[in-house]
């Protein structure tokens, strides 16, 4: 046994080279840490090591009530915390079978586009800043200010808003929530085109982007990847097509397919995501019906005995929760599969036979979030 | 796409001790674990049903026994199944890896050792993923945590 191990070591040494990059590397985003063996500048392989924020969410929700869960999911996708909650809500709605106010669809689908483009703008930010462009980041920042003061204003909170309860809302949105929405899509239809001006069209961010981390059509649905990052590989994947929630159904937006399936095509999936998702918003602020702001729901929620499945699409992919009750107030398991989960492990897919150096881009155009993959 | 009566008639065919509960939301499908992994293929190479993604793998411990749970989708179709395997032994519990089939299954299958301690037969690598090799498996329900974190 220990001789093997030297062995080894002895051979590593020879003919490759090891690097950890993280878990306190700030391309990374979060702590994980990327196994990279190198050979010169080309990378072998590269194993992701996770773990270092597994906070055990799937065990505490075995030990809490459906209403505390929801408190729980903003603390795996922070930057899409309301579609999270979302998710849970529907599976309590579904189960108990209560019919939500056309009201709550509409603004939760609002707030879902808000939370998708804040959560865009960050990763904007952190995408040019990771591939050198320093000043990307301040323009991304400024814009995202906008749509998070339209959340404080709303919940009192701007990143983690536990709004949603099953049934519903915790209270009503703020009277100015219309006014506010409506000003910032006139402020950000300027300012987007901003953005391609900057960094779309830089000759340097493009050499760096364009060809780099290949990632075929089939190998995305080998890996169970979904969302832009899986769009930008032809892979029509996109739950609010495929199965509508919230309301969905009532708007017209297209789904981003590009063919390209490398860092740039991810990149401008993205962009043209914003872009629809000003669309869907714009399509529902003006019509918002009025009426309550929650369905009639009992204060201790018990899901009837049997297994509830529901999938909502966050801005990095598929957010599935798998809920088997048995009949308390309490689940007996809760499954999230998460987006960032199924989209980290195909890196070494992605990163194997490039060089070092394009690492960051890659993992950048992955958009992961951290804890969201440890839950 | 298929209906539920056709897509049972197309299991019934690759393993026909296969039984499918009532009053699910979703199809669902219980396989002897050896007949699993001839299913998985089945499943995914008939032109018909074409389940290529496999959505989530997860375990579920009811203390009498535990069962795996396979979430699949079809991109070409969008339809869904959930295949489901029961194991009773506690002490020893194993099935076939479904990794050859999906990809994505070796890191799933990882976190459900991890986490229930189920092993997996012909995993390539088989390695526990968040938690320190002596921990304990966190999400079985005779878990029982010394510092008292969840429990109170």
């Amino acid at each position: 046994m220990s001789e093997d191990i030297i062995k080894d070591v002895i051979v590593r040494e020879n003919e490759d080279y090891i690097i950890n990059m993280g878990p306190q590397h700030p391309s990374t985003h979060g702590v994980l840490r990327f196994e990279v063996c190198l050979k010169g500048e080309t990378i072998k392989y590269l194993i992701p090591h996770i773990g270092y924020i597994h906070r055990g969410i799937e065990k505490m929700c075995e030990a809490i009530t459906y209403q505390q869960i929801i408190h729980l999911t903003d603390r795996m996708d922070y930057l899409s915390a309301h579609i999270n909650n979302e998710a849970v809500c529907m599976v309590v709605e579904e189960a108990l079978q209560v019919e939500v106010p056309e009201r709550v669809k509409y603004i939760r689908t609002i707030l879902d586009e808000l939370n998708r483009l804040a959560s865009h703008q960050l990763w904007w930010c952190a995408f040019g800043m990771d591939l050198g462009a320093l000043t990307a980041f301040f323009y991304g920042l400024r814009d995202r200010e906008q749509i998070l003061d339209i959340f404080e204003e709303s919940f009192g909170s701007r990143l983690l808003h536990s709004f949603n309860t099953p049934g519903g809302f915790m209270h009503d949105v703020h009277p100015n929530f219309q006014k506010r929405t409506k000003e910032f899509i006139t402020y950000f239809r300027k300012k987007l085109p901003e953005y391609d001006q900057l960094l779309t069209g830089n000759i340097i961010f493009q050499e760096r982007a364009k060809g780099v981390g290949f990632m075929s059509r089939e190998k995305a649905i080998a890996y169970g990847v979904t969302g832009p990052s899986a769009r930008g590989s032809n892979l029509a994947c996109d739950i609010r097509k495929i199965a509508p929630y919230g309301a969905y159904d009532k708007v017209q937006f297209n789904e981003i397919l590009l063919t390209e399936g490398d860092t740039f095509a991810r990149y401008q999936v993205r962009m043209a995501e914003m872009w629809e998702s000003l669309k869907i918003i714009e399509q529902l602020v003006d019509n918002i019906p009025e009426g309550d702001y929650t369905a009639k729901m009992k204060p201790i929620i018990k899901l009837p005995a049997g297994e509830y499945f529901k999938r909502v699409e966050t801005a990095r992919g598929e957010l599935a929760v798998y809920v088997v009750s048995d009949g308390n107030k309490t689940p007996h398991r809760v499954k999230f599969r998460t987006p960032n989960f199924s989209n980290l492990f195909i890196m070494n897919e992605l990163a194997a036979g490039g060089k070092i150096a394009d690492l960051v881009a890659i993992s950048g155009s992955l958009d992961l979030v951290i804890p969201d993959i440890d839950r | 796409m298929l209906n539920k009566q056709e897509l049972s008639d197309l299991i019934l065919e690759i393993v026909p001790e296969a039984t499918f509960p009532e009053a699910t939301q979703l199809t669902e499908v219980l396989v002897p674990a050896e007949k699993l992994l001839a299913l998985a293929e089945g499943l995914k190479k008939n032109s018909k049903t074409a389940f290529d993604y496999l959505i989530s793998l997860t375990a579920v411990d009811f203390t009498t026994h535990m069962t795996i749970v396979y979430h699949l989708d079809s991109t070409q179709f969008r339809h869904l199944v959930v295949l489901k395997v029961q194991l009773t032994d506690r002490e020893n519990p194993a099935v076939d890896s479904v990794t050859p089939v999906w990809a994505t299954a070796e890191f799933h299958e990882r976190e459900v050792f991890d986490l229930f301690g189920i092993r997996f037969n012909n995993h390539p690598n088989l390695q526990r993923l968040f938690l320190e090799d002596d921990y304990g498996y966190p999400l079985r329900k005779d878990f029982r945590d010394e510092i008292n974190i969840i429990e109170r």
